[in-house]
């Protein structure tokens, strides 16, 4: 099997697998104009959101993280920040800057949407004809950076379709390649055995430390044993009975073999070198994706039992199945049909090779179940009220 | 070898996963144990769905479901072999 892939190296080094023009609004009063840019520009991409007005402390620290991840993701080529002030819009602007990729400001205050919108165009325009000049190079598989993360799991989750993902991780964690799994929550269980897969045990304590803190949010706020919630009425009406039941199933997703060698704030890049890594995230499908992507990972990894549906604008997201009757019911949400195993006609082994193979033909361009049907879901983590 | 009627992850677990569609109450199901690869074989006294759980021994009330080779909750009521293990009888220890 090929163990390269053709994506499109940056300024900084890393390598997209996709080439997308952003328009990113820093706040959800900059949204119209951002959409209107979108529209006049085609190839340009809005990113609507909720946030960015009154924000504090560490929220707002994560927005702004958020946000100049997003922009300095290898899949997008270049960017246009659009917020209702100058300051914040520039802070944006500055930190996607240091990756090198072009990027422009416009704030709407003293000059109006109009203008702003007419100002941006006309940037998002230059950058869309700069961006179709970009052109894919080789680049090994050690450049490819990959998030996995699961949803409206179901028993068949933790039988086939997550083994499979830790098939595809451990073959990959060998080959040098960057990944990175979270759920923080949803490890709750199992996270004793998952504190034992860290690389050494100042990591352990780190993972441990940050399971601690999200069980003690939830143990201080919840008003049930939050079935329903978690495990989700998808999980449940899928045979997943409890949280433990749930995250042992979640944590087949990292393989037997590889060890996780640090563990990252949400939305935090990387900086320990090619492996796994472990992010502190909700389990909720789009805000832990959009988390991911905004640490630079270019491809994202999706087991659905139940069948979830989620795609992220500026990432592909894979999805496989095991549970034959989703493959049956919603097919045009399934990239890869893992059901074989549950028949004993497909390997562990054969499945990872298989989902190998659809990540690297993904990250070369071929578009996902999810692009194809126009899923976008782009969804912040909020931390508590703004001021 | 023939397709299996439901999955046991681990030799140490009290339940296995149902993997057809069609298991009614009162049919013998043949179950895959991955870890060892052995074929084992319970007749189920309930309708199990796809992807729910099925008692592989007697198991009392307030004992532990044992799945992945590791506690997943405790019963709330005993559940008999072949029978259907989910939110009626099991809950998290947890929250």
């Amino acid at each position: 099997m090929s163990k390269s892939f053709f994506g499109y190296r940056r300024e900084n080094g890393r390598v997209g697998v996709r080439n997308h023009v952003i328009i990113l609004p820093l706040d959800d009063l900059s949204n119209a104009a951002a959409e209107a840019v979108a529209n006049n520009i085609k190839g340009a991409l809005a990113l609507p959101h909720h946030y960015g007005r009154l924000q504090f402390g560490a929220d707002l620290e994560l927005h702004f993280r958020t946000l100049i991840g997003t922009g300095a993701n290898p899949n997008v080529a270049a960017v246009v920040v659009i917020g209702i002030e100058p300051g914040w819009t520039g802070r944006v602007v500055k930190g996607i800057e240091a990756t090198g990729k072009p990027v422009a400001g416009f704030s709407i205050e003293g000059h109006g949407d109009i203008s702003t919108i007419a100002s941006a165009s006309r940037a998002a325009k230059d950058f869309v004809h700069w961006a179709s000049e970009r052109v894919r190079e080789e680049a090994p598989i050690s450049d490819l950076w990959v998030s996995v993360k699961c949803g409206e799991s179901d028993t068949t989750s933790g039988l086939a379709s997550n083994p499979t993902v830790g098939n595809f991780i451990d073959k990959v964690d060998a080959l040098g390649a960057t990944t990175c799994f979270g759920e923080t929550s949803e490890l709750t269980g199992a996270e004793k055995v998952c504190a034992a897969r860290a690389a050494t045990p100042e990591v352990a304590e780190k993972f441990l430390k940050t399971w601690t803190a999200y069980n003690d949010f939830i143990l201080a706020n919840k008003t049930n044993d939050l079935s329903e919630s978690q495990p989700t009425k998808g999980n449940i009406e899928g045979g997943l009975s409890t949280i433990e039941e749930k995250a042992f199933g979640n944590f087949q997703k990292i393989g037997h073999k590889a060890r996780y060698i640090d563990v990252l704030e949400p939305a935090e890049a990387p900086s320990k070198g090619p492996g796994l890594y472990f992010m502190d995230t909700s389990s909720a499908a789009a805000e832990c994706v959009t988390l991911q992507a905004a640490a630079g990972f270019a491809v994202h990894l999706f087991p659905t039992g139940q069948g979830n549906v989620i795609g992220n604008p500026i990432v592909p997201v894979i999805k496989l199945t095991a549970n034959p009757r989703t493959v049956r019911t919603m097919p045009e949400h399934i990239d890869l049909d893992v059901s074989g195993i549950l028949r004993r006609e497909l390997t562990f082994d054969e499945a990872g090779d298989r989902l190998l193979a659809l990540a690297l033909r993904t990250a070369n361009g071929r578009v996902t179940a999810a692009e194809a049907l126009g899923h976008r879901e782009f969804v912040m983590t909020k931390l508590y009220r703004s001021a | 070898m023939s397709a299996p009627d439901f999955l046991v992850h681990d030799s140490a677990d009290n339940v296995g996963v149902v993997v057809v569609e069609n298991a009614e109450a009162g049919r013998a199901l043949s179950g895959w144990v991955i870890e060892n690869d052995s074929t084992i074989q319970v007749p189920s006294i309930d309708r199990i769905p796809l992807g729910h759980k099925i008692a592989l021994v007697d198991i009392p009330a307030d004992a532990t479901i044992v799945k992945y080779g590791h506690g997943i909750g405790r019963t709330v009521a005993p559940i008999a072999r072949g029978g259907h293990v989910h939110v009626q009888n099991l809950k998290t220890r947890r929250w």
